[in-house]
């Protein structure tokens, strides 16, 4: 059996077709599933291992970056058994299924309080993603540093990758020092943006694209099962989406798939076995 | 009236605000002003009575982030930043202007009590807060709000100094539309009415109709057999305003095409050659695709051309690939922002509305501006150009960012003409599987008895003269309603819900609702049906009071028009519903041969869909071509052809538009492979783009286009051939397959009808004459043929100014007319867009050198032809001698590229255009990171020899390509016979050299400071 992936679309989700066909490539067995499915009750959370929730403008990003359609979550209920859909994405958590959220959808993942989730606490708003200190929205191509201590399961055995960022709210803030200390102490900083040349994560633009606190370009929460990045692995699915492919060899191995790939992977040891 | 809670938002003290930062920046860079800090507030005005408890957590739980943000009820938060301003400014919008923030806030509020909001007595409005700190008087802070951060014709603004503010604080009632007009018919007894009286009203209804078609209105309007058939449906032999506003939208030059399909008697003074064309559309455009069509036989690809919003070709056994450009530009011109945004997020609509609607993969945005530095008094009603750039580049961001369709390509073109209109010029291109429901997917029709469903947003007074607007030159009594601001994600969520109810084959034809509204769709749609009845009162309302003309005619945007048989009418419903999107059956599809209008029961209008469509009369218009004259001129030779190159590098046509294409996402969606910046630091000029819009194929698209209106001045046929051969020449670059190759023609034109206020109207169409008939030789020539296309005739400023016709002209553009009026007309422009399959995106090809030792080789020969070329521009001067193109031979040079791409020969390609061979060699070598040595006499050349000629010639149909030594043998045989040369090589110094037969160097710069003169004009606007 494959690994079922839900990819949630709607309300101005717009990367769920990449992220499909991406995980397609890794051996899973994505659906693109709209909200109102969900809340019509015509589909179930409970029948997939990976809920993702890919790139786009929730709701315009009016109110803040995914701040509306956090607010449309944590009020929606399904509309056949009245359960509030908050209580089924817990529900999948506690199960030790998978939660990605790219972009838009990181920015989902912090403003639900699903990430950082210290000590298994989900719901509280600790960190936020928000407006570049550019002040612009900007597509480019970032290098970053993966911390290989972090529970991550999304990024086992990886060091480096090279994705682009396509934001105008990525700017990673935390409610206070508490809080980033318990980041680096707990190895939830999974990804940060560094300068090329000296491989180390930087303030410096537009290395760092946004003017993140210590650089941090993903996070996940305390199992590693949750995993938020503001970066796009699923928009490097070929070679040929590298920048520089006309004029550098690029691996299979450098592409986003490695991420999903790693799902699949943990989905198939833990899930499936 | 209802209570109004004001709830403001604002970023924590101790962190930075960077849109006040922003802001602070703009208006020390744009205004000069002293301002030391910014910080914003927003601020919701919620209308209705709710418990406290409720709006509080509304404030602090739903529209706060509390990570980053505060909040307050009904107390000003500027107290509580530690933030000690002197100004603060409120921008609201108002009543009726859509407000997304507020949209989107309103529907928040509705999840938090659980219950829609009643929308006669509760709302949600946004506005936005600036606080200022800095030396900064009463009219330095008017100026600011009127320049910088509002537009009056949609917002309004309140500025207080901070005593003012914190003695009486800020109220005011929320913008709630609350004028209302009585749903009634007017009516007119045309046959009463002297010509006069029919052209007076004409004018101040603002219908644009002329003498001749309000003659015809009137004359048929007096036919007994229709008066006999009108009686039949309770109607009077009078016309209604729902009929006149009708027919004067569907015979609009926007929407009709008159100047196109006019009788044009056309006259060479100089040569005596005397022709009339009957239409030059058909004649010209569509004519040529015939012929293309019918020469390519069965390896013809076209599928669907000039019958549907877009036009289509195959695109591989299991695509087709539908494609248009639109533009929008008087809008642009009275709100950029706005203006561009719907122009983007309209555009989008057209490859949706074709056939049964396209998945929509890729954007491309073309702008015409006066230059952004503009120190001259502006004339009045004019914005400023650097305003007009940022806001229509912000428009088109975030129309097509936020509707998650990549912007691959795109260019901006600089002439002081473009003061008086900017040119917004936005494309897309979308997928459609070849067969949709068993039927081929290009093809659509409503069917009689299939019910007429609106989708999407919801009708409001919006753009309500959009069409006859935008067939207008720009004058005092241009009504604010001519803007509309879009909203992307309405519009995404009905392309979404549309999409899922194409797959499940609920309806039978869909149009978008553009210019006209209902009106257009659904008698566009009737068409195909044979006949439609629209109920009036039935499509949702932004607020009441609409008229019934008014809710036909309007604007209003994110809307579809779809024909959905009955028994489909019960799943399309649920299914919107269910994704939250509004679908209202508005009329039925009938085969009665009449638009027929009905309100409240009620006959309103009843048209004959002969009438409507093919009523109007054509146009008789007479051109006249005398060719201009400008001399060439005897310019000294440069001694410093480095610091030459260097200023053309910095011309604002030629500089890097980073700053532009960086903040347009062109990666979303999954498979880009050119993207529009490439090269060692992803920051050259691409040619094209090309990208993979089924990411389980190997093959792709590449999208290009060619503009190039400073050639108009000497002869709008050299204009539009040198734009055809660029946009082919650009896709070809990059690996286009130039037999498989498909243009949109795009024209731009300044009113070409003589007349008082256009006194050379006979040559500006005489300039049409001509660009039309080269679009017909040379796409003939390279046998790639239009699908589509537009054209926009009125793109010039005219206001009674009472200026001197005899004196200087004090605003420095544009020409005074006999009566005093200042006339700004754009260049005659056309814009050629260009899409080509890549049968093989891994053979794609980008314009960088690659590596050190590769040979250096330019295809294509290079003559004495700077007539309107950027170098004598530079020099203050026209000149006559314009690139001609020889599309015989340009075509044997691509299709060889072609294959030398195809085989692996070429390890970069770029073509040579604005600033010529100069230009191109620093742009391919600062891109790559390599430097280049060219000897110039290898280059083939005919001329006078004067090394700045042969620099900055701008010939056409020239390109410079890198070869891999290893493959030198195999590319020249490949080359055998056409107008080549190897003229240098690719060095691992980062220095241009160019050296003449002598061994001279004649050009000797470093990387460093050519990129630099090219990056620094444009690196912020």
């Amino acid at each position: 059996m494959k690994p079922r992936a839900l990819v949630l679309f709607g309300y101005g989700i717009n990367c769920e077709l990449e992220t499909a066909h991406t995980l397609a490539l890794v051996g899973a067995e994505p659906e693109i599933v709209h909200l109102s499915e969900l809340i019509y009750g015509e589909k179930s959370l409970r029948d997939y291992h990976l809920l993702c929730f890919p790139g786009g403008f929730l709701d315009g990003d009016h109110l803040g970056a995914a701040q509306a359609a956090a607010h449309r979550l944590r009020h929606a209920r399904i509309r056949t058994s009245g359960e509030r859909l908050m209580d089924h994405i817990l529900e999948f958590i506690q199960a030790g299924k998978l939660i990605i959220g790219i972009c838009n959808g990181f920015q989902l993942l912090v403003k639900l309080g699903l990430l950082p989730g210290f000590d298994g606490h989900y719901g509280e708003r600790l960190v936020s993603l928000t407006y570049n200190d550019s002040g612009r929205f900007e597509d480019r191509w970032v290098w970053l540093k993966v911390n290989q201590e972090s529970p991550c399961v999304f990024t086992r055995g990886l060091k480096k990758l090279y994705f682009p960022v396509r934001h105008g709210e990525g700017k990673f803030m935390v409610q206070n020092e508490e809080v980033l200390n318990k980041l680096v102490a707990r190895q939830q900083i999974v990804l940060q943006y560094i300068h090329p040349r000296t491989g180390k994560p930087t303030e410096e633009y537009p290395y760092n694209p946004n003017g993140s606190v210590m650089a941090i370009a993903g996070i996940c929460d305390a199992t590693g099962r949750i995993f938020g990045l503001m970066p796009h692995p699923e928009a490097f699915n070929h070679t040929t989406n590298h920048p520089r492919w006309t004029r550098e060899e690029v691996s299979e191995d450098e592409l986003g798939l490695v991420i999903f790939r790693n799902a699949v992977e943990y989905i198939q040891e833990t899930l499936l076995s | 009236m209802s209570r109004v809670t004001r709830i403001e938002v604002a970023f924590k003290p101790e962190l930075r605000d960077a849109r006040g930062e922003k802001v602070a920046r703009r208006m020390r860079e744009f205004l000069g002003l002293q301002v030391e800090a910014v910080r914003t507030v927003r601020v919701y005005l919620v209308e209705g009575d709710f418990p406290q408890d409720l709006l509080e957590r509304y404030a602090y739980e739903t529209l706060c982030d509390p990570v980053i943000q505060r909040a307050s009820v009904n107390r000003p938060l500027a107290a509580e930043l530690n933030f000690p301003f002197d100004w603060v400014i409120e921008v609201g919008f108002r009543p009726g202007v859509t407000d997304n923030e507020g949209r989107v806030a309103a529907e928040a509020l509705a999840l938090l009590i659980e219950r829609t909001l009643d929308p006669q007595t509760e709302g949600v409005y946004s506005a936005m807060q600036y606080l200022l700190k800095g030396k900064i008087s009463r009219e330095e802070a008017e100026k600011t709000a009127r320049e910088l951060l509002a537009n009056e014709l949609i917002e309004r603004w309140w500025i207080l100094s901070r005593e003012e503010y914190e003695k009486g604080g800020l109220s005011y009632p929320a913008p709630r539309v609350t004028e209302f007009s009585d749903p009634t018919v007017e009516t007119w007894d045309l046959k009463v009415l002297s010509d006069d009286e029919l052209m007076r009203l004409s004018r101040e209804r603002l219908l644009a109709l002329s003498l001749s078609e309000m003659q015809t209105i009137r004359d048929f309007f007096s036919n007994p057999d229709f008066i006999a058939e009108r009686k039949k449906y309770g109607l009077g032999p009078e016309i209604t305003d729902v009929e006149l506003e009708s027919l004067a939208q569907t015979w609009s030059e926007h929407c009709k095409h008159k100047i196109f399909n006019a009788r044009i008697h056309y006259r060479d003074l100089e040569t005596g050659e005397e022709f009339t064309v009957d239409s030059i559309f058909k004649t010209y455009i569509r004519g040529s695709t015939e012929k293309i069509r019918e020469k390519l036989g069965p390896r013809d690809f076209c599928l669907s051309v000039f019958v549907d919003n877009a036009g289509v070709i195959k695109l591989n056994d299991h695509l087709a690939l539908a494609f248009k450009v639109e533009t929008h530009n008087s809008p642009s011109a009275l709100d950029p922002y706005g203006g561009a945004l719907t122009g983007i997020v309209g555009v989008n609509r057209d490859p949706f509305g074709t056939g049964k609607g396209a998945l929509l993969v890729f954007n491309t945005d073309i702008f015409c501006f006066a230059p952004p530095n503009w120190d001259k008094p502006l004339p009045p009603r004019l914005l400023h150009p650097r305003r007009i750039f940022e806001g229509v580049r912000e428009g088109v961001e975030h129309g097509g960012n936020q509707s998650g369709i990549p912007t691959v390509n795109g260019s901006i073109v600089f002439d002081p003409r473009y003061l008086g209109k900017p040119l917004v010029f936005c494309g897309t291109g979308g997928i459609l599987p070849l067969e949709v429901c068993g039927e081929p997917s290009w093809k659509k029709g409503a069917r009689p008895g299939d019910l007429v469903v609106m989708v999407g947003g919801r009708i409001g007074k919006d753009g309500i003269h959009g069409a006859t607007f935008s067939s207008e030159a720009l004058h005092e009594g241009s009504p604010a309603t001519a803007v509309q601001i879009g909203d992307p994600i309405t519009q995404k969520k009905m392309t979404d819900f549309l999409l899922k109810a194409r797959d499940e084959c609920l309806y039978t034809s869909i149009t978008d609702n553009g210019a006209g509204g209902l009106s257009s769709s659904v008698g566009e749609m009737a068409r195909e049906a044979g006949g439609a009845e629209l109920d009036l009162e039935k499509p949702p309302l932004k607020y009441p009071g609409l008229r019934p003309w008014e809710i036909l005619l309007s604007e209003s945007q994110e809307r579809m028009t779809v024909a959905v048989p009955p028994e489909k009418i019960d799943r399309f419903l649920e299914l919107a519903r269910k994704m939250d999107v509004e679908a209202t059956v508005v009329g039925r599809f009938t085969d009665s041969g009449y638009f027929h209008l009905k309100y409240q029961g009620k006959t309103v209008g009843l048209l004959p869909l002969k009438f409507l469509h093919e009523g109007v009369p054509q146009m008789e218009l007479q051109a006249e071509w005398q060719p201009p004259r400008h001399t060439e001129p005897d310019l000294p030779e440069p001694e410093d052809l480095g610091a030459v190159l260097k200023e053309m590098l910095s011309r604002l046509n030629v500089c890097s538009k980073e700053y532009v294409v960086r903040q347009y996402d062109h990666e979303v969606q999954g498979g880009s492979v050119v993207k529009p910046l490439t090269g060692v630091q992803d920051d050259g000029p691409s040619d094209a783009a090309v990208l993979r819009p089924d990411l389980s194929r190997q093959d792709g698209i590449a999208v290009a286009h060619g503009i190039c209106p400073k050639f108009s001045d000497i002869d709008t046929y050299w204009m539009a051939a040198n734009a055809i051969d660029e946009a082919i020449r650009n896709a070809v670059c990059v690996g286009g397959d130039i037999e498989h190759m498909a243009g949109l023609d795009n024209f731009c034109w300044c009113d070409p009808i003589e007349s008082e206020k256009t006194p050379d109207g006979r040559y500006k169409l005489a300039q049409l004459v001509r660009a039309t008939k080269a679009v017909h030789d040379f796409t003939v020539a390279y046998g790639v043929p239009c699908i589509s296309g537009k054209d926009s005739m009125k793109n010039d400023y005219l206001m009674a100014l009472g200026l001197d016709p005899k004196g200087d002209n004090p605003y420095g553009v544009g020409v005074i007319l006999p009566d005093g009026s200042l006339k700004i007309s754009v260049p005659p422009t056309l814009l050629f867009s260009i899409v080509a399959r890549v049968p093989d995106v891994t053979r794609a090809q980008t314009m960088d050198v690659k590596h050190a030792g590769d040979l250096l080789y330019i295809l294509g020969m290079t003559r004495d032809e700077l007539g309107g070329s950027e170098y004598y521009a530079s020099r203050g001067f026209v000149g006559s001698s314009v690139p001609r193109v020889n599309a015989e031979e340009a075509r044997e040079r691509y299709l060889r590229l072609r294959e030398a791409i195809y085989y692996g020969l070429v390890a970069s390609a770029h073509d040579a255009s604005d600033g010529g061979l100069a230009v191109a060699l620093a742009e391919k070598a600062f891109s790559g990171g390599l430097g280049l040595f060219v000897d110039l006499s290898a280059v083939p050349y005919e001329g006078s020899g004067r090394p700045d000629f042969i620099l900055f010639s701008e010939s056409a149909s020239r390109i410079l390509v890198t070869v891999p030594r290893e493959k030198q043998r195999d590319f020249e045989k490949l080359m055998e016979g056409t107008t080549y040369a190897q003229i240098g090589e690719v060095i691992a110094e980062p220095v241009l050299i160019v050296r003449d037969g002598l061994g001279r160097d004649l050009i000797r710069e470093s990387l460093s400071e050519l990129k630099a003169a090219w990056q620094t004009p444009l690196r912020e606007v």
